[in-house]
């Protein structure tokens, strides 16, 4: 029962790829002899090609298909600022991410676990918080180029701001809402602070933070595309807008189906963790 | 000799409107080194709250409390505490979870010696072939089993227990109750313990502490358990005592614990409170 709904609804998901693809494919063959009107103001924009009508400037699932197997063909081909392989600005991209995720984590877990453990620096950090977080992480870049005067340090910085607060919050109420009868155990075995937050409180802390770092990175992986849209040079975010650039639109489904599925990675990645550390009550 | 000497101790808790409630006051009395104490009494007494503070968890708002001639400042190793609702860090297994005990009261010992005397404990409750489960994979007895492990295998002067049993299905808690009589016994171990099943009391306790309603509850009385300490589950009920300390306990939960405070017993002295044996006084009547 339970393996022919899973069976039906892989085959439903297939059947509906297929229609998308087929619609796709219809609604983007260019139709022979006559091309449509085209709105002249569009058809300039657009460059020559367009205006003889030959070639309808939406690719198909096929010319799609067969750029993509070209970039897998040579995905760190390094042939200039303008041509690098897809899977060189992939690894820009993830690189600032990581980094940027990473510092976020190294600062936002100390500060979290403090902030839970401590009604004084809770109180004391709330409002700076509270004001900071809703802050479009875009916002900070100009601030950023201005202060570090570096591109690429100054998006790492970006993915640091909008990663840190998912973390940072969710420690903190992690760490607050420990169970105090294990407190208790902790304290009738005379188990010090340190051995505590390390053997009880992170534990039991654990699948709240970890969710929390699932959140960040989500974020982290929305807000670099467009952060190397800005700042430009490189990474998946530069590559679409050079792609739009060069009206590439097949190499800008290439990325976006790329950026996508990296994104869908990254999750399981920490979905998969957040299992390792979840325990059952 | 007396091992916990408590001394008129209060507690009170401010009132969500303004004023504060007096839970319990001038509370008295003693524990002697090997000895088995119950304390018996309704809901929201204030039980939990004596036992925390025998733990170091919480404090007192006035008297004081000694245990071995010193004053308690805190939670010590000394005092294990077998918790309400287990308390079992679900992330350990269940020999981890003792393993964490163990290696807080003696941390210069090596992982070996650490898990051999981890097993030891396990042995003894009758878990073994459960050690590598997780409390969840657990049933509620062998959670509790799990529970009495890890607070004897600290060797602590004394056990508190709050309720350890009151969670279990009667079977489970009949087997269990003998098992911690029999290593109590086996240990010479100082006990208190939270109750509020009158044949448990009987059969584990040497004495048993009534406590009235609160708030500002007393301690009543002291019945003493004079059924022998060879005394097991299935032959209690035919000592000729047990109906007579069962009757005197269960008429105290009944009717006098709720009436105590407004018809105070003429000479009750709260920093003595009556010891009876009535037990012997059937018998002797
Ligand atoms: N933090 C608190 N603030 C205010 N009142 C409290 C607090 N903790 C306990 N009390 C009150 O103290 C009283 C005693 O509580 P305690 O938990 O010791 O009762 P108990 O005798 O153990 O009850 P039970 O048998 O139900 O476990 C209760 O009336 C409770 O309302
Ligand atoms: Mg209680």
């Amino acid at each position: 029962m339970f393996a022919s709904v899973r069976a039906k609804s892989a085959l439903l998901s297939i059947l509906l790829l297929a229609l998308f693809l087929g619609g796709w494919q219809i609604a983007a063959t260019p139709t022979a002899g006559t091309g449509p009107a085209l709105d002249p103001e569009y058809a300039a924009l657009l460059g020559a090609s367009a205006q003889q009508g030959k070639q309808t400037p939406m690719p198909t699932p096929v010319d799609v298909g067969l750029r993509i197997a070209k970039h897998l063909e040579a995905p760190f081909a390094d042939r200039g600022t303008n041509d690098k392989g897809i899977g060189i600005q992939l690894a820009y991209s993830l690189a600032r991410v990581l980094l940027g995720f990473g510092l976020a984590a190294l600062v936002a877990i100390p500060l979290g676990f403090l902030i839970g453990m401590s009604p004084l620096v809770y109180g004391a950090l709330n409002p700076f918080i509270q004001v900071l977080r809703p802050i479009s992480p875009l916002a900070w870049m100009p601030l950023a180029l201005y202060t570090i005067k570096d591109s690429a340090i100054s998006s790492i910085f970006v993915i640091f701001i909008c990663s840190i607060w998912p973390m940072l919050t969710n420690t903190a109420f992690g760490v607050a809402h420990v169970r105090k009868e294990w407190l208790n155990v902790a304290r009738t075995l005379e188990v010090n602070p340190l051995r505590t937050a390390w053997r009880v409180i992170l534990p039991a802390a654990a699948p709240t933070i970890v969710t929390g770092m699932r959140i960040s990175i989500g974020i982290a992986w929305l807000v670099i595309v467009a952060a190397e849209m800005l700042v430009g040079g490189t990474g998946i975010g530069y590559f679409v807008w050079n792609e739009w650039n060069n009206l590439s639109i097949a190499n800008i489904i290439t990325a976006i189906l790329v950026i996508g599925v990296v994104g869908m990675l990254l999750d399981h990645m920490l979905g998969f963790a957040t299992k390792l550390v979840t325990y059952q009550e | 000799m007396t091992y916990v000497s408590i001394e008129g101790i209060a507690k009170r808790f401010k009132q969500p409107g303004g004023g504060v409630q007096t839970v319990f006051e001038n509370i008295h009395f003693g524990v002697a080194k090997g000895e088995f104490v119950c304390l018996i009494g309704h809901s929201g007494c204030g039980k939990t709250t004596i036992l925390n503070i025998l733990a170091g968890l919480d404090t007192a708002d006035d008297g004081v409390l000694l245990v071995g001639d010193k004053e308690v400042a805190g939670p010590s190793l000394d005092r294990a505490v077998i918790f309400q609702g287990h308390a079992l860090m679900p992330w350990m297994s269940a020999i981890e979870n003792i393993a964490f005990a163990v290696s807080s009261r003696w941390p210069d010992w090596d992982r070996a010696k650490v898990r051999a005397h981890c097993q030891k404990y396990i042995d003894l409750v009758g878990l073994t072939g459960a050690e590598r489960k997780r409390p969840a994979m657990l049933s509620g007895g062998m959670k509790q089993r799990v529970g009495i492990a890890r607070a004897l295998s600290i060797e602590p002067k004394m056990l508190l227990m709050d309720e350890p049993f009151s969670a279990l299905d009667a079977l489970t808690r009949g087997t269990l109750q003998e098992e911690v009589l029999r290593l109590c016994a086996a240990t010479q171990q100082t006990v208190f313990m939270i109750t509020h099943d009158v044949d448990e009391a009987i059969l584990l306790a040497d004495r048993i502490v009534l406590m009235t309603n609160g708030p500002q509850a007393k301690i009543a009385e002291i019945v003493v358990n004079t059924l022998p300490r060879s005394r097991t589950r299935h032959d209690i009920h035919k000592h000729p005592h047990y109906y007579a300390i069962r009757n005197h306990i269960v008429d105290f939960l009944v009717e006098r614990s709720r009436g105590f405070a407004s018809a105070i017993p003429a000479g009750y002295d709260p920093r003595r409170p009556p010891e009876t044996s009535p037990g012997t006084l059937r018998a002797a009547s």
